[in-house]
């Protein structure tokens, strides 16, 4: 058994602690935006928030998120309107879209580290998020177009 | 036929020696027996000797025991520390209790195995013992007896413990040196008294006593390696009094990495009653043990950041697994992304802690309070494992003696973790 929170409400689910979380967010709960790629932690497809860092949920036991808030592309913004949601539409980044849920949670921990990322930092933290469209280059455009629209936000801000 | 009389006398004057009397029994005194002030004091300093950790089992009641430690000669267990009459400490008079902590010796006379650090704790003062002894009248009694030890004949034989003793116990006393300001004696009092800071990170010799001429030299303990805490720690950048602080407070600091298992636990469970002034007083023991300079300049950190060769066939295989959580950009390493060039776990002289987490991960409450890390036992090969090793190393530390036979030591470590809960 494991009790944690997933998208801000608390869930109990009874499978063994060594489940991958994955299976548990997409079979047990039923939130399906979250997809399977590898299933060894090598591709991103399966990027969850873990107490607002991404991590991939393929590899994690349940057993070891115990307490945690889990938050998937379903909580990330409750109206779906995140910056790096947005800024994906603005773009058209995805082609396929498969991998993109990922790519959006991976992108929202690289924004709060790097908030004026570089084109090295998003090389560097975004690399394990593979896509086969080769959507990359608009993947780059749409995460510099969020930073830049959080960067107005926290100017209006101050 | 006189030399079997000189034995019977010498044997007889050994009996002599190692016999220690047993203490009357008490009535176990009552909570209100004790002020709030001592009670509160002795939470604090039991969060010093961290003693949750070992007499608690995983999911148990505080201080119940039954933790196995397994010591090389033989699994021990930690006892029942609550005041329950029959399988605590309830019946334990405050002389008893100082006895154990000073001398090593139960109520009942049996002498108690070094496993239990009294050979530090016997630093404490009275009145510290005093309010320790508060705290444990205090918590609730629990009922219930430890597994046996699996201690083998003769190594159970506790009267035996004296000649231990005789060897390799001081018999505690002062630590502090009048030449060194308050805040220095502070630390070295908690450090290695309470704080038993030696028990893990100074080596052991053959018969399981820290080694004097090797105090705090670093060693392999329970499947993790406590760094050497002196200048021989060899970190690429030093360990200051705030790096020390920043890692015992939070349990990670952006130039070394976390504080994992058992040391997390420590930061977690114990360290985190003391007010930040014992923190920065064992910050500042330390610092000085391993002569660490006061700051570290950027420009430093940016230099031991550099030099990971582009090519290397480890590389690809970072920049997929790891490289999402761990990258920092130049110069600018930060606790919650570990940045593994400066990291402990991989620069160090042994590679078990370094592919211990590559195999099991980092807990929700492990390290840095913001970071989580699962474990790729699951996910990488020993090859793939091997080659970011490699890869992290760099040609320069490769060839560390620890690090030739990576597969060994994986090997060893993949058949102990999957025999743990």
């Amino acid at each position: 058994m494991s009790k944690f929170t997933l998208n801000g409400n608390p869930v109990e689910v009874q499978v063994p602690d060594d489940t991958p979380l994955l299976w548990v967010i997409r079979d047990d709960l039923g939130a399906t935006g979250t997809k399977f790629g590898c299933g060894i932690g090598m591709c991103g497809a399966c990027t969850v928030h873990l107490n607002g860092r991404a991590i991939r949920s393929c590899i994690t036991r349940v057993g070891d998120v115990a307490g945690a808030d889990i938050v998937t592309i379903e909580g990330l913004d409750p109206a779906g309107e995140h910056p790096l949601q947005k800024a994906w539409i603005e773009t058209q980044a995805p082609q396929c879209g498969y991998c993109q849920s990922g790519q959006i949670m991976q992108a929202a921990t690289l924004l709060a580290d790097f908030p004026d990322p570089t084109d090295a930092d998003i090389d560097a933290v975004m690399n394990g998020n593979l896509c086969r469209c080769m959507a990359y280059p608009r993947i780059r455009r749409a995460i510099k177009l969020a930073a830049r629209e959080l960067r107005a936000g926290r100017e209006a801000e101050a | 036929m006189r030399i079997l009389l000189v034995l019977v006398l010498l044997l007889l004057a050994a009996l002599f020696y190692a016999w220690e009397s047993p203490i009357d029994p008490v009535t176990p005194p009552e909570a209100d027996a004790f002020s709030a002030a001592a009670v509160a004091r002795g939470e604090a300093l039991a969060g010093a000797g961290n003693c949750a950790t070992c007499h608690t089992v995983a999911g148990g009641a505080p201080y119940a025991g039954g933790r196995p430690m397994a010591t090389g000669f033989g699994t021990v267990h930690a006892t029942n520390i609550t005041p329950h009459p029959e399988d605590g400490i309830g019946r334990w008079s405050e002389e008893a209790f100082v006895r154990a902590m000073r001398e090593g010796v139960r109520r009942d006379g049996a002498h108690l195995f070094p496993a239990f650090p009294y050979t530090h704790f016997a630093h404490t003062s009275d009145d510290d013992l005093a309010a320790l002894y508060a705290y444990f009248m205090t918590r609730q009694p629990v009922a219930g007896g430890v597994p046996e030890n699996t201690l083998p004949f003769p190594l159970n034989v506790r009267l035996l413990q004296a000649g231990w003793k005789l060897l390799y116990f001081d018999g505690g006393g002062d630590v502090s040196d009048p030449g060194r300001d308050d805040v220095w004696n502070r630390g070295a009092y908690l450090a290695e008294g309470l704080g038993h800071c030696g028990a893990c990170h100074t080596p052991r010799n053959a018969l399981g006593a820290e080694r004097d001429d090797a105090a705090y030299a670093g060693a392999v303990i329970d499947d993790w390696y406590a760094p050497a805490l002196t200048a021989a720690n060899g970190a690429p950048l030093p360990w200051t009094r705030d790096e020390l602080f920043a890692y015992l407070r939070q349990g990670a600091t952006d130039l070394h990495g976390v504080a994992a298992g058992s040391m997390s636990a420590v930061v977690h469970d114990g360290l985190a009653r003391l007010p930040d002034s014992d923190i920065e007083a064992l910050a500042v023991y330390f610092a000085d043990l391993a002569g660490a300079p006061g700051r570290i300049e950027p420009a430093a950190v940016r230099d031991a950041m550099a030099g990971l060769d582009a090519d290397h066939p480890g590389r690809a295989l970072y920049a997929y697994a790891c490289e999402s959580c761990h990258y920092n950009a130049p110069g600018a390493p930060r606790a919650p992304r570990p940045e593994l060039t400066l990291n402990s776990a991989v620069t160090g002289p042994d590679p078990t802690n370094f592919l211990r987490l590559t195999l099991a991960g980092l807990g929700v409450s492990e390290g840095h309070p913001a970071a989580f890390m699962h474990g790729y036992a699951g996910a990488l090969t020993d090859a793939d494992i091997v080659a970011i090793a490699r890869y992290l190393r760099g040609p320069a530390a490769a060839d560390a003696a620890g690090w030739r036979d990576l597969d060994a030591r994986l090997a060893e470590l993949r058949t102990a973790l999957e025999a743990r809960p």
